[in-house]
């Protein structure tokens, strides 16, 4: 048989320690052995980005990693995104209210591409955003409704956090 | 009561509700084929030809059997199933037919087809097994296109037809049409070419089959849009009655026509599973779904129309030839594009005289399926070059000749034998107009770039029915849809499809139409599709059918519940049936008296003794809905405005309008997503999209490195306009709305290049529109 590694990961918060082949990539990895099966594989070859999760907050293909590759980095998946009771993030739920998914195949990735990019850059153009959002493949949308989420999402993380800069300014 | 988006005229149709299937898809809990994991669970690859057209003269499967992780490796002969063969009710003149096995025997006909099916403990594994199975090859002269199919100088593709032609049908010759060419003011030619395209869902095709001894059946989930057939024919080739099968479908990431056919790797994973009994599971890869899947669109057009002075057409005639690769698709076979195109094609115009011939030639490519639109990108594409073509002849405003040719008045019987159901089509070219005219695009420049502005025309017929479909003479006829619906204890309902939702929001559009039907909320609806052991019988979902036809049959189902409610009350509050109706917030108002839908099926359940002799236990209701006469049509208008780069060839589309009238819309957002997401889809035909192969036949496009799938950066913003003309004969006035935006989009694409080369005197007649061909117009002196 191939030979085995053990490999030690953090994925979303959580350790795991795994005993794998070296050449199993980091989706197959939280796919089939984390039972993380929200992060979807569109084209194993690093083009649809179908497959996008956080590896230390920047958002990677997870099907060009070998999974033996990410030992000490923080991995973040899709599952990690909404609360413990199944409640949906503000991203999430833009994503809902544009209907920025239809099939919902590819939106894993877009949902991380999304995080992953507004943590770095919380006020984009819609030109900005357009350029990221085309780094991933989505069949069903066209992707106009994916656009005007994200940039939803950034413009109310904005007033949200405008709002709780006014309020303490207010009571200091 | 706070219920979200209930209409303030108390309908949750044309509500833009959210999406009953967003929180598990957003939350990564959806459950797509992969995400099935079974004990003892083994994985499928397939060994698959390297050669176009070639006899093959061994398959050693040996050393696949020794790769470590390896369990099982089948070829033709080990699993000896009975072939997929699909069959048109046409004479031997028009339909020849022929059978693609599950596992290619004694001959390959396409690269990749598949050869053998190894299985071993992961997918890792059984790929190393894949590389060490040994085929040896007789290579055949390959035929690569139409062309070379029709000149038919070496081996036929099938031994069956000599000549390489599988249909060829003439539906229409209008008499006299010669004379009307011979005496028209002006006649004009199209010769038109669409590239080979992929439908590329992308989620890939996948299927997890497992045989269940408790049930003695072969529990198959797969990720198809029509179950029912796949059941069929895998108790067809594996000789195991219906009931031996189930056939359930997971979430589905997609589909646009290239999963509602049935899959030989389906059919080949799910009988490796009955033999090794063990959950055997297969997933395509992207290389896979690129080279070996079904494809669709290669067609050449040579067409001619005969017109007035004044831009009247007079007369159309077609000859169509569909390279539609190697095999015939179960259950549309061959005949799917020429079929479709030939009945199709004058479109929304009128046109007295019309005389086509269609015919589908094999070649040695991945065979073909429908696409999302099936024939009607293309035609709609010849159509709309034709008017734009006999515009510049007689020097006249391409728009007025579409105009003076629209079908302005329903129903309208064309020549083609088809009844059109009222449209919008004056309209909305008028609309489509006037928005870009307002938005100020009829007057844009560009520095440095070349302007035009171009629209297509266009209805399509959706759902269709049984008869419109028998009129294509398969053998296998679709059409009519059936649904069950169930009202449990607790006043809530299940209803069942036929149909199947790869991303249009069945669960909830389809709880919109039963909710507004029973007078509940649409969260109290559940929506059951894609199980065959919970589903009587369905078509699955193509042709924009799903809301027309199965959507119907829903509607219908919950009326006749409805009315049981009501004779339940009736009984109960000793009034007459017609002195109760739906009170639209859960119950029955019988008299002055009022039941919740709970209080009901209490007595339907649990104290059935107080129900009237007439009326059995249970609340269940069973209906089904066909369409009637030639279908229903919806139509639009697409403009769009695009610059081309002297420089490099390239265009930009810099605004694309949509006018799109689907009768009533479920969920108008739904709607706005179909459209998006099909004009995205046309605009990859246009300008991106094709599967090319060498003169070998072996693929020149394996991988999204050379397959250009456009991405946010290529594909504008939509602005989208709705018109409504309501169906007179679907339950709730829909009309349908899958393929529209496939269907506009390259046509309109095209005509607004040739718009901005004008005044180059070139026209392009091909998509993908060829860059090169652009740069050169550019490039010559004024
Ligand atoms: S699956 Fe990783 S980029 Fe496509
Ligand atoms: S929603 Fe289907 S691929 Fe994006």
């Amino acid at each position: 048989m191939t030979d085995v590694v053990l490999v030690e990961l953090t994925v979303n918060g959580e350790r795991h320690d795994l005993a794998i082949p070296p050449r199993r990539t980091l989706a197959d990895v939280l796919r089939h052995d984390l039972s993380l099966t929200g992060t979807h594989l569109g084209c194993e070859h690093g083009i649809c980005g179908a497959c996008t999760v956080l590896v230390d907050d920047q958002p990677a293909r997870a099907c060009l990693l070998f999974a033996a590759s990410v030992e000490n980095t923080r991995i973040r998946t899709v599952e990690s995104l909404g609360g413990p009771e199944g409640g949906l993030s503000d991203l999430q739920r833009c994503f809902s209210e544009h209907h920025a998914l239809q099939c919902g195949f590819c939106t894993p990735g877009f949902l991380m591409l999304a995080e992953g990019y507004l943590a770095e850059e919380p006020d984009p153009t819609r030109e900005e955003i357009r350029e990221v959002v085309a780094s991933n493949l989505c069949r069903c949308t066209g992707y106009q409704t994916i656009v005007d989420a994200v940039e939803d999402c950034a413009s109310r993380r904005r007033a949200a956090l405008q709002a709780a800069l006014d309020t303490a300014g207010s009571s200091a | 009561m706070g219920e979200p988006g209930f209409r303030r005229d108390g309908t949750w149709v044309g509500a833009d509700v959210p999406r009953r299937e967003d929180p598990r898809l957003l939350a990564g809990r959806g459950r797509f084929v992969d995400d099935v994991e079974l004990p003892r669970m083994l994985h499928a690859a397939f060994v698959r030809s390297t050669e176009a057209h070639a006899l093959v003269t061994a398959v050693d499967l040996s050393e696949v059997r020794e790769v470590p992780g390896v369990v099982a490796a089948f070829d033709a002969a080990d699993l000896a199933l009975g072939d997929i063969t699909a069959l048109l009710d046409r004479p031997p003149e028009e339909f020849t037919p022929t059978s693609m096995p599950v596992l290619a025997r004694d001959k390959v006909r396409y690269v990749g087809e598949p050869l053998a099916v190894v299985v071993a403990t992961d997918p890792y594994a059984a790929e190393d097994g894949v590389e060490a199975a040994l085929v040896d090859y007789e290579p055949l002269d390959p035929v690569v296109g139409e062309a070379a199919a029709l000149a038919a100088a070496g081996p036929p593709v099938h031994d069956e037809a000599p000549g390489n032609v599988l249909v060829d049908v003439s539906l229409f010759a209008t008499e006299g049409i010669d004379d009307t060419f011979a005496t028209a003011h002006t006649v004009v030619t199209v010769e038109a070419t669409t590239g080979r395209q992929n439908a590329l869902p992308l989620e890939t095709r996948g299927v997890v089959a497992d045989w269940d001894d408790r049930d003695e059946q072969l529990l198959v989930r797969t990720c198809t849009q029509v179950p029912h057939q796949v059941r069929t024919v895998l108790a067809r080739c594996a000789g195991l009655d219906e009931k031996q099968v189930r056939v359930t479908v997971p979430d589905m990431g997609g589909g646009f026509g290239q999963k509602c056919v049935v899959s030989r790797e389906e059919i080949a994973a799910a009988a490796a599973a009955r033999r090794l009994r063990r959950p055997v599971k297969w997933i395509e890869d992207r290389r896979e779904a690129l080279t070996a899947s079904f494809l669709a669109r290669e067609q050449h057009y040579t067409a001619r129309a005969a017109f007035t002075a004044d831009g009247e057409i007079l007369a159309l005639d077609a000859d169509i030839v569909c390279d539609m690769g190697a095999y015939s698709c179960y259950p549309f076979t061959a005949g799917i594009e020429p079929l479709m195109a030939s009945a199709e094609m004058p479109g929304v115009y009128r046109v007295p005289a019309y005389r086509v011939r269609g015919r589908a030639v094999a070649t040695n490519k991945a065979p073909t399926a429908p696409y999302r639109g099936v024939s009607r990108p293309q035609y709609v594409m010849v159509m709309e070059r034709l008017m734009e073509r006999a515009a510049r002849e007689l020097g006249l405003d391409p728009l007025d000749v579409r105009r003076r040719n629209l079908i302005t008045e329903f129903p309208y019987r064309g020549v083609n034998g088809v009844t059109y159901d009222p449209g919008s089509y004056r309209e909305s070219l008028d609309l489509c107009e006037q928005v870009l005219r307002e938005e100020g695009w009829l007057s844009h420049t560009e520095p440095g770039r070349v302007v035009g502005v171009g629209y297509s025309c266009f209805s399509e017929r959706t759902g269709y029915g049984s008869g419109a479909f028998a009129q294509r003479k398969m053998q296998v006829v679709p059409g009519f849809d059936l649904s069950q619906i169930t009202m449990d204890l607790d006043g809530t309902v299940s209803v069942t499809t036929g149909t199947l939702s790869h991303g249009q929001s069945h669960e909830t559009t389809f709880a919109q139409i039963v909710a507004d039907r029973l007078g509940i909320g649409y969260d109290k609806v559940k929506i059951v599709q894609g199980d065959t052991d919970r589903i009587t019988y369905g078509w699955g979902s193509f042709a924009s059918r799903s809301v027309t036809v199965g959507g119907s049959a829903a509607s219908a189902a919950a009326v006749k519940l409805a009315d049981q409610l009501r004779a339940l009350a009736a009984h109960l509050a000793g009034v007459d049936v017609d002195a109760c109706s739906l009170d639209g917030h859960g119950g029955v108002r019988a008299g002055d008296r009022t039941f919740a839908f709970p209080e009901l099926a209490e007595v339907a359940y649990l104290r059935s003794h107080l129900l009237p002799k007439d009326l059995g236990p249970g609340l269940t209701a069973t209906a089904s809905f066909d369409v009637g006469g030639d279908g229903t049509f919806s139509n639009a208008t697409h403009g769009c405005v695009v610059a081309l780069d002297p420089g490099t060839g390239g265009v930009e589309i810099l605004r694309y309008v949509c006018v799109e009238d689907c009768g009533v819309a479920i969920h108008p957002r739904v709607v706005e997503g179909q459209a998006r997401g099909g004009i995205a889809q046309g605009i990859a035909g246009a300008l991106f999209e094709q599967v090319t192969y060498d003169e070998l036949g072996q693929p020149l496009a394996p991988s999204f490195m050379e397959y250009k799938v456009p991405t946010a950066a290529e594909i504008p913003d939509v602005r989208i306009e709705h018109l409504e003309t309501p169906c007179a004969f679907t339950a709730d006035g829909a009309k349908g709305a899958g393929e529209g935006g496939t269907i506009g989009a390259p046509a309109a694409v095209l005509n607004a290049v040739n718009d901005a080369l004008r005044h180059t005197g070139v026209e392009l007649d091909a998509t993908p529109i060829p860059r090169a061909a652009i740069f050169a117009a550019l490039e010559v002196p004024r």
